[in-house]
């Protein structure tokens, strides 16, 4: 019983470091009045990049240092989708292009880029792989992952990547809050008109929170295929699935950052509960039903959504211009 | 726009580039911007071809070019994809033209097709080939009602986010359809052609073709749909709810009413094009049924800004893309994602173009900037 | 006096329109400038470039005497020019402090240290006389309130240079007198002020000199000791003007609807309308005064059955041709209409409401009517033809009845609303701020037409903010107050001092303002008690 529940978590927490990564972009991007429908494409990007650029290394450098595989995907996975997430500033804040369908376009843009390029690795196979960045990406914690039993398996053997994750909502979380830029992010969100008569750089700041937001929101596509998929890139990605699920996740947390922690590995234990309970309440064979399991997470962020809308608390809405355009000189 | 005002603020200057909402724009004017961001799409596209592939970009496009116009068959096949895009294109017109944020497409075509097959398959034994018609329309029509039922009653009751919500939709519908065709496919890999050798539930051939009907239904609809947007009072109600909530309830239209019944009506055409997918074409259910063609629906129908007809030409032109980089995959060895990428890039032109179309850019000493684009 | 700014040649216009014509004025420390113009006259256009909202298509700024470009609302701060905008630009979410220190850079590296920002924004409404929450959410703000919010925002900045677009327009004359007095006072420190009227009124008592736009053009500026209502009012219409507005004896009053305890719940779950009673009559005007957001807008909403009012709410209507009259509470605006109650409704929200601001004249003539008839389909050639009458008759400018009535200006925009409205030979026609925006020779034509409705014996409500034309136009005047009738007064004895104290009576008296309220509707109401 326990072993089984503790392969659940460590399943669930992974499978939610991609979707926190996906949806904290996204909350980055949303704070500041973009709505980026492109988070699944984006994902596709920085998930190819990353491994690309490890793969390629690995297969070049005589004799691939771990670390420098890290430093390579992440900076290549980070820029790749900060490109897409560029690609979609210019048309929606420049050219002030409808918000939904540049995104929409931008996920089938992105993922085609993603494996029309990914087929060049594959070189005809089904899978190829990328093993010592896999090893380096889903390194768990020494000694505190085997010598604290239980708990350690739990809390300490995980890939570096999960507890950034965490950090990085922290950090989140007292960027938007605590600090003068992060207020005036929202303010961008909520009432452009007001934030730029108050003399902030609107364009700048939409501009920087869209692009950083799609690079973090990239990052989860790189955690996917280097870490929680063994490092395997194959033709049956899962990515635009999952860029959804951090769309989903956003609504979920009310854009709060914080709620991004636990509501990720909430998902995460929702996602994979068909492999799981069944076995841990003693019923066998339900593998067909895992579709059924796995429409949860969807179902609850409904859910949230019309709670939300039901309870029209002020503080748990969508940024107020969500989705608009702004102009200053609109009449 | 800014790094300029920068530049102006040095000294006082005016600004090198300053932008200015148009009044109204010439028709030439807009078919001039339109037809300008094709060309630069396709420029871009032949750029994108040459670095990657180094082929010459001129032989893709001959290629692009015969793999609708080469054979009469590819031309019906052609009409016949952009069929399916084009009937969800006008569905989701209305809805569009009133505000609402149908994203949910996918899964309401998903719902429709899940609907038909399952029909297909338990009732096309037990009942005449009219009646099961009949009961294969009905219950595509009244699946893809449902599925943008919920959303609709939700934001019409208590302004809950749509956008959100249909897109949510999309995914509990896939799961469903991958559940059911889970159990029902029992050891096989796949659910299969449904009634392969009788072809029960399967449209006739007409004119020498399978899909003939696909086509002449869709082309009906494209019509009728553009007469009730514009010449009936339901056409009038959605348009004023559209502009203006606050309007609709000071003209005493029932707001929410004309929400549901407007999202009834574009769900229901949804889970249409599904039966018309289903029974027209692919004759199996999967979690692909739609294929994407949910989402890429949403930009026709944007772009068209709600014209049906404006839609069959936006339509014809990803399909004709499309159907043009599956024959340039096949033919030089490339995967089929090319289409994609070729796709994404004309959207995005078509999407910046409409900038120009709105604003005009002023340069320094008063430079107005023609028709050109980027 | 110094000069703080200097402007030069200044022009800026909007696709068509030529907001600003190359105008040139200077504006000077140690004074207050009044910028005065009818509505359309550029004035906020040419204030919106200082503050770098817009950017002049010529022209040049000079402020302190050297020559500068504003691009951006930031390089007008660092000018010290600081513009509180009539359409106020603070976020909902936020607190007061928030507000104020929005766009500001930090101390502390970055972090938000809302303690030395209290202690500041303590500093300025001790300096002033400010009552001010730094922790109040904008959201809970009356309207007054956040005006203060707005200009405690720009003296925190530090401006010298203060541009104040229409500050009246939402508060009660006592409230005005206090911003006055305000303003003075910054006068004494030094900064330079501009205010942006129509009044002519708070011109006189409060500037020291008057520039005058007109349709965009400079037309002069003058010495306020030397101006008086009717030179200004010259300068400002281009003609001589009688500024009289008509009113017609009432005749043959009849009883038209009757309201009785009247009361709504507002979506914030507060009541917005409490215990509303009163009359009106076919034949006379009757007018609604009160502090903008006290309730008027409910109050039309609730008898046009656009809103469901609470239990034990009434809502008589005496048809002209029947002896009982009919309940209007529980009736959806369609259900009214089908009943034969001929109300129209001018609402204070002419694009977003009153008309469908993409659509053209003849499509905007339909909507209201467009149901008639069993088709399914729409018919077009009645509206069509009803926009083409109301076009000529009124003399509304636009190019054909097809174009949008978004892009005609704001004067012909109320011409088509009202037009309509008129044509639908209403029995009671209800106008929210109906000249609002509208320049003085729209805004006597749409007087007069109210006039002529009353003397075919409709029964006009007038809800308006100008206490002047008020007591002018309307034969008596009920006066709202959070909510609450505080009074209805004859208008031909009404003072402006009278309704701005009944305007603000619930705030003064905590306790026991229901009983005063009624006190005084049954003392006032004289006017509407002869005729039972």
């Amino acid at each position: 019983m326990i072993p089984n529940l503790l392969a659940w978590l460590l399943r669930a927490i992974q499978f939610g470091t991609i979707i926190m990564f996906g949806s904290m972009g996204e909350i980055l991007t949303e704070k500041s009045g973009n709505l980026n429908l492109g988070v699944p494409g984006i994902m596709y990007l920085g998930s190819f990049a990353g491994f690309a650029s490890a793969y390629l290394y690995e297969n070049h450098a005589e004799n691939p240092v771990p670390f420098l595989c890290v430093v390579i995907a992440l900076l290549c996975g980070f820029l790749a989708s900060a490109l897409g997430g560029l690609i979609y500033s210019f048309l929606t804040i420049t050219l002030r292009a409808n918000q939904n369908v540049t995104g929409l376009a931008l996920t089938t843009f992105g993922m085609g880029v993603a494996n029309f390029f990914g087929g060049y690795l594959l070189k005809g196979e089904v899978y190829t792989a990328a093993p010592v960045s896999n090893a380096a990406f889903s390194a768990k914690i020494p000694f505190l992952s085997d010598h604290l039993g239980l708990f350690g398996d739990a809390v300490f053997s995980y890939g570096f990547l999960a507890y950034t994750a965490i950090l990085l909502a922290i950090l989140l979380h007292v960027f938007l809050n605590k600090t003068r830029t992060g207020l005036n992010l929202r303010a961008v969100g909520e009432n452009p008109a007001t934030a730029d008569a108050a003399g902030i750089n609107v364009t700048k700041y939409k501009y920087l929170a869209t692009v950083i937001g799609a690079g973090i929101s990239g990052i989860g596509g790189l955690y996917y295929v280097l870490d929680y998929n063994n490092g395997i890139w194959a033709t049956t990605g899962q990515v635009e699935a999952l860029g959804w699920l951090a769309v989903a996740l956003v609504i979920f947390t009310t854009w709060y950052p914080l709620n991004a922690i636990w509501g990720a590995y909430l998902f995460g234990m929702l996602y994979w509960l068909y492999n799981f309970l069944p076995k841990l309440i003693g019923i066998t064979n339900i593998d067909r039903t895992s579709s059924l399991w796995q429409m949860i997470p969807y179902i609850v962020t409904i859910l949230v959504l019309v709670g939300v809308s039901l309870r029209r608390k002020r503080e748990s809405q969508p940024p107020a211009s969500l989705g608009l355009a702004y102009f200053r000189e609109e009449r | 726009m800014n790094k300029a005002i920068e530049v102006g603020k040095s000294e006082h200057r005016e600004p090198f580039l300053r932008i200015a909402r148009r009044d109204g724009t010439s028709h030439g004017r807009k078919i001039g911007v339109r037809a300008a961001s094709i060309v630069i799409a396709l420029i871009l596209d032949a750029l994108f071809i040459v670095v990657v592939t180094g082929l010459n970009p001129l032989a893709v496009y001959a290629e692009i070019f015969k793999a609708t116009f080469g054979t009469s068959l590819r031309f019906m096949w052609m009409l016949r994809d952009m069929a399916a895009l084009l009937c969800i294109g006008v569905a989701l017109a209305p809805a569009f033209k009133m505000r609402f944020w149908n994203i949910g497409a996918e899964g309401q075509v998903l719902m429709g097709g899940f609907a038909t097959a399952m029909c297909m398959m338990f009732l096309g034994q037990k009942l005449p080939t009219p009646v099961l018609f009949l009961v294969m329309v009905i219950a595509s029509l009244a699946a893809g009602a449902l599925w943008s039922f919920f959303p609709a009653f939700f934001k019409a009751n208590w302004n809950t986010n749509e956008t959100l919500f249909t897109l949510m939709m999309n995914y509990v519908a896939i799961q469903i359809v991958a559940y059911a065709t889970n159990i029902l496919r029992g050891q096989a890999s796949s659910l299969g052609t449904i009634n392969m050798g009788s072809k029960i539930g399967w449209f006739p051939k007409l004119l020498g073709y399978d899909f003939t009907l696909n086509i002449l239904i869709v082309a009906v609809l494209t019509v009728a749909m553009y007469i009730y947007l514009k010449y009936t009072k339901h056409g009038y109600e959605i348009s004023v709810v559209g502009e203006s909530e606050k309007t609709a309830k000071y003209a005493g239209i029932d707001v929410k009413r004309v929400t549901i019944r407007t999202l009834l009506l574009s769900g229901a055409i949804c889970g249409l094009c599904g039966f018309i997918i289903v029974a027209g074409n692919k004759h199996t259910i999967s979690t692909n049924t739609a294929g994407g063609d949910g989402f890429t629906a949403i930009i026709v129908a944007w772009l068209a800004k709600f014209n049906t007809f404006y839609m069959a030409l936006i339509s014809f032109l990803l399909v004709f893309l499309e159907k043009g980089a599956g024959q340039i995959a096949s033919t030089y060895g490339l995967n089929e994602y090319i289409a994609d990428i070729i796709s994404g890039i004309i959207l995005f032109c078509i999407l910046g173009s409409e900038f120009f179309l709105n604003y005009r850019m002023i340069f320094r000493h008063k430079e107005e900037k023609g028709g050109g684009v980027k | 006096m110094e000069d703080a700014i200097r402007l030069v040649g200044i022009t800026k216009t909007f696709g068509e329109i030529r907001a600003n014509r190359d105008i040139s004025l200077t504006i000077r420390r140690g004074e207050i400038l009044s910028l005065l113009g009818e509505n359309g006259s550029g004035k906020t256009t040419l204030m919106n470039i200082l503050s770098g909202i817009y950017f002049p298509d010529a022209g040049q700024v000079f402020v302190g005497g050297r020559e500068v470009t504003i691009a951006s609302p930031k390089d007008a701060f660092d000018l010290g020019i600081g513009m509180i905008h009539q359409h106020f630009k603070l976020v909902d979410v936020f607190t007061a402090a928030e507000n104020i220190i929005l766009g500001l850079p930090g101390e502390r590296r970055g972090r938000l240290d809302m303690k030395a920002v209290e202690e500041k924004v303590r500093r300025i409404c001790d300096r002033y006389g400010f009552d001010i929450e730094p922790d109040q959410k904008v959201y809970e703000m009356t309207v007054s309130q956040k005006q203060t919010l707005e200009i405690v925002k720009v003296l925190y900045r530090g401006a010298d240079i203060l541009i104040l677009d229409e500050p009246t327009a939402v508060l009660t004359p006592q409230e005005t007198e206090k911003l006055f007095a305000v303003m003075r006072e910054m006068k004494k420190d030094g900064r330079a002020v501009v205010i942006i009227t129509h009044k002519l009124h708070e011109v006189l008592s409060v500037s020291d000199r008057v520039s005058i736009l007109r349709k965009g053009e400079y037309i002069g500026t003058v010495d306020t000791k030397d101006a008086t209502e009717l030179s200004l009012t010259e300068m400002m219409v281009g003609k001589k003007v009688t500024l009289d507005i008509e009113r017609p004896e009432p005749e043959n009053r009849v009883k038209r609807i009757e309201v009785k305890n009247l009361n709504v719940m507002g979506p914030e779950g507060v009541p917005v309308l409490k215990d509303i009673s009163f009359e009106a009559y076919g034949g006379e005007i009757l007018g609604i005064a009160g502090i903008s957001g006290c309730g008027q807008k409910e109050l039309l909403e609730a008898v046009a059955g656009l809103t469901i009012p609470m239990a034990g709410s009434s809502v008589e209507y005496f048809p002209p041709d029947a002896d009982k009259p009919e309940q209007l509470v529980g009736r959806s605006p369609r259900e009214i209409k089908d009943m034969g109650v001929h109300l129209s409704f001018v609402p204070e929200d002419r694009l977003g409401m009153g008309l469908v601001a993409s659509m053209g004249m003849a499509d905007n003539m339909m909507l209201k009517s467009y149901e008639k008839g069993s088709s399914f389909f729409i018919e077009k050639k009645a509206p069509r033809e009803l926009a083409e009458a109301v076009k000529d008759e009124l003399a509304v400018v636009t190019p054909s009845v097809g174009y949008p009535v978004r892009r005609l200006s704001g004067g012909n925009v109320q011409k088509v609303l009202v037009g309509r409205e008129i044509a639908a030979a209403p029995s009671v026609l209800m106008t929210a701020y109906a000249v609002r925006g509208l320049d003085i020779g729209t805004s006597y034509q749409i007087y007069h037409l109210l006039n002529e409705q009353k003397k075919k014996g409709v029964a006009v409500i007038y809800v308006g903010e100008d206490l002047d034309v008020l007591i002018d136009l309307c034969d008596r005047i009920l006066v709202l107050c959070a909510g609450q009738v505080t009074g209805i007064v004859d208008g031909r004895e009404a003072t402006k001092e009278g309704i701005g104290l009944l305007m603000t009576k619930i705030a003064r008296t905590d306790d026991g303002h229901r009983h005063l309220g009624h006190a005084d509707t049954t003392e006032t109401t004289e006017g509407g008690a002869a005729h039972e």
